[in-house]
């Protein structure tokens, strides 16, 4: 049997009738679908086609077309296209299957279950307009109470000290993505954004670029497992740090940046030789135990004169509750919680689809257990993982979150279509690429402003969806299970979520 | 004058303040006396400055150092020289787990032994190269992940090969020399032994004689024994582990 030809996964067709012959879909697909044949442009690979839709975009006559799967399998619920293609692979090639972008398996979103409330009659909705919305969020410890003193002119003073906080003027978050995942201009693109909006973003495990530093102020910086890019310098700079643990795509193992992508820069910035491997091992070398942990936490305060919050992100797994309250007893000031629908540049198919718990369960979880424990005032807690719009925000926030992270949202508002080819390197929007050609298509200025649009506009949504509950202050709706209905969730998901069903 | 810090019931915070302060003002010569478990010192010291140790000092002695000496008259805890970028750290005794984890550049002197995980994930970039030399033993591990720099393990009181597990797993930089033989079963996926010529006996001696210098031994006799070097089979371990959905 030949397993080396399996039926297109996409079949591009131009419309002979609408074409005409300009030529810039052959200049813009990377991966070389198009060609040039007499005076004619024909498809002449479909099979390289990856549906991120540039030459769909740049077309100046919609002549360009793509079908996904134009050739049907024998139907069959179990053995899915997907499921024999991958056994075709990998009889083929005995290896682990590389894939990108988020969790690809067809599991029901638990967001869309989630049903906001809104005021009817009695207890009137506020209208946004007329009154103000506050939606600025502190992120770090709070004091579990606070004590003062009368000076001797008579004034009160605070004696409590209060532990460093990030204000954010929206609970929106970019999360990290490194350079190296994505080229300098996406991550520029993003630093506009975030500095327009009054937010923060992360660096990745990457280091920090130069061209990034006027933006240091918005910057979150990461320390993961390779320690890439970590020196004092990058520490100061940063408005926090995050300590990566885990991360919803792949939890559990370490990330590796293919040598292919250590071009000159990235080899600069993450301070390793040109070409080789960067590979972030599975844990932190210096962390076997929640004690190592805590003495990482205290090693960046102590190296930053305490002048930082440090965060700890982890990836949604099944025992996330009681690793979050054991990381807001290691001085952290924030853990991040990364549902397994989070994205990612690369990661094994079988980690991607099949590893770690969604988000929802895992914010509601962890919230619980830091407030049964009393020490939700010790973290802030941040969701991430695969938010799509407004609402899944408002409801991540009433299952517990302070604020969010996202990653995917943003890029899309660059121009990803979600074609879960990162990996190839050769990202046609400019983003997960470090081709100069491909990365000077994306222009920093123009998609920083699509991506503040983007906040500007969630943020709005916000703000209204608060104002129709009746809530003027994002500090209410923060783990405020009584705004949410589960809609066709069973009870076991209704417990641990703490909410009750549509009608109760 | 070398300024003298009574690090006695001190917090490592306030103890960390003194020395900045001092370093700060110019001086380059400190002595911390008393020193029993305070963690951090040197956590993210820049500056030309030599810090004596006298004690005992607690996990991450010199991590994110860049630039200063630091000498311990004691043994070391967990990870001395973690994330290190330069300087030097002496430790006239032993070191716990994770010395010199993910360092990055300048040199650890340990006299005698470390415990597991030495040297892991090191790596280096231009002139940036570190460096760990360890008097006596080490144990599982040494080396694994290492994507530059150089190992030099003396082994200076041992008797038989080296046999400690993990040596080197998933190296794909750098060079791990031991003074003696290494069991096979030892080398890790990925460690590979490498020839070791007199050029490399060479490019070891300014370490031996730098240990030397710190402890005191004889550099000839040193030198002169059989040495084994590991390093990676390729700089690129995951290249053919995966395949494109
Ligand atoms: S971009 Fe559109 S109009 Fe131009 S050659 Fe391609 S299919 Fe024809
Ligand atoms: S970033 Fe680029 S390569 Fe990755 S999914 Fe989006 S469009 Fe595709």
């Amino acid at each position: 049997m030949t397993i080396g030809s399996v039926p297109l996964r996409y079949k591009v067709t131009i419309d002979p009738e609408r074409c005409m012959e300009c030529g810039r879909c052959i200049e813009n697909c990377p991966y070389g679908t198009f060609r040039k044949e007499g005076d004619r442009i024909i498809v002449a690979v479909s099979r390289n086609c990856t549906a991120c839709h540039r030459c769909i975009a740049m077309c100046p006559r919609d002549a360009i077309s793509v079908v996904e799967r134009p050739v049907d399998y024998r139907s069959h619920p179990l053995w899915t296209p997907e499921a024999r293609e991958a056994i075709y692979n990998q009889a083929r090639t005995g290896k682990i299957i590389l894939a990108g972008m988020g969790n690809a398996l067809p599991l029901p979103s638990i967001f869309d279950r989630l049903l906001l409330d809104a005021c009817q009659v009695t207890n009137p909705s506020i209208d946004p307009l007329r009154e103000p919305m506050e939606l600025r969020t502190y992120l770090g410890k709070k004091p579990s109470k606070l004590a003062f003193r009368r000076t001797e002119t008579g004034d009160v003073e605070l004696e409590t000290k209060i532990a460093p906080n990030l204000m954010i003027e929206t609970p929106i978050m970019i999360g990290h993505m490194s350079y190296g995942a994505i080229s300098l201009n996406a991550q520029l693109a993003l630093a506009r954004a975030v500095h327009e909006t009054g937010t923060f973003m992360g660096t990745g495990e990457g280091g920090m670029h130069p061209d990034l530093h006027p933006y240091q102020d918005r910057l979150i910086v990461q320390v993961a497992s390779g320690r890439f890019g970590v020196d004092i310098d990058y520490l100061n700079r940063g408005a926090a740090i995050e300590i990566k643990i885990g991360q919803g795509a792949k939890p559990g193992i370490g990330g590796h940046l293919p040598g292919e992508k250590v071009g000159p820069d990235v080899s600069r910035t993450r301070m390793i030789p040109e070409g080789s491997d960067a590979i972030s091992p599975a844990p932190h070398h210096d962390i076997y135990s929640i004690e190592d942990l805590a003495q990482l936490v205290r090693s960046l305060k102590e190296a930053t004169g305490w002048r930082k919050p440090v965060f700890v992100k982890i990836a949604a797994v099944h025992n996330v509750a009681a690793i979050a309250a054991g990381i807001a007893r290691s001085g952290a000031d924030a853990v991040v919680v990364d549902g397994f629908r989070g994205g990612t540049g690369a990661a094994p198919k079988v980690f991607r689809d099949h590893v770690g718990i969604p988000i929802e369960a895992a914010i509601s979880a962890v919230d619980q257990k830091l407030r049964d424990q009393g020490v939700r005032n010790e973290v802030s807690v941040i969701a991430s993982g695969g938010l799509r719009n407004a609402a899944d925000v408002t409801k991540a926030i009433a299952l517990g979150a302070d604020a969010v992270y996202i990653g995917t949202a943003a890029l899309v508002a660059m121009g990803c279509r979600v074609c879960g080819t990162c990996y190839r390197g050769l990202c046609p929007w400019g983003i997960a690429t470090q081709r100069p050609d491909l990365v000077a298509r994306l222009d920093p200025v123009l998609e920083g402003e699509h991506v503040a649009n983007l906040i500007h506009a969630w943020t709005m949504e916000i703000s209204e969806l608060m104002g129709a509950a009746g809530i003027n202050a994002i500090e209410s709706l923060r783990g405020n299970r009584d705004r949410l209905r589960g809609y066709m969730l069973d009870e076991g998901l209704l417990q641990v979520l703490d909410v009750r069903t549509v009608g109760a | 004058m070398a300024t003298h810090i009574d690090a006695a019931g001190v917090h490592y915070t306030p103890l960390n303040q003194q020395v900045r302060t001092a370093v700060a003002a110019g001086e380059t010569e400190i002595v911390l006396d008393h020193v029993l478990g305070q963690r951090f010192i040197a956590d993210g010291l820049v500056g030309e400055v030599t810090i004596t140790v006298n004690g005992v000092p607690g996990g991450d002695l010199g991590m994110f150092m860049r630039g200063p000496t630091v000498v311990v008259h004691g043994n070391a805890e967990h990870a001395p020289g973690n994330t290190m970028e330069a300087g030097t750290i002496v430790i006239h005794g032993s070191a716990g787990d994770a010395v010199a984890h993910s360092m990055r550049g300048g040199k650890v002197f340990v006299r005698d032994d470390i415990g597991y995980r030495g040297g892991i994930h090191m790596k280096a970039y231009h002139e940036k190269r570190p460096y760990l030399v360890v008097g006596g033993d080490a144990r599982s591990f040494l080396g694994e992940h290492m994507a530059g720099g150089t190992i030099l393990l003396l082994r200076l009181n041992a008797t038989g090969s080296f046999a400690e597990r993990g040596l080197a797993s998933g190296i794909h930089g750098g060079e791990v020399f031991i003074r003696g033989e290494v069991d096979d079963r030892c080398l890790a996926v990925g460690a590979v032994r490498m020839p070791f010529e007199e050029e490399d006996r060479a490019r070891i001696r300014p370490l031996v004689e730098e240990y030397c210098r710190y402890f005191g031994a004889d550099v000839g006799a040193i030198l002169a024994g059989e040495y084994t070097r590991i390093g990676p089979e390729s700089t690129r371990p995951f290249a053919g582990k995966y395949t494109w959905e």
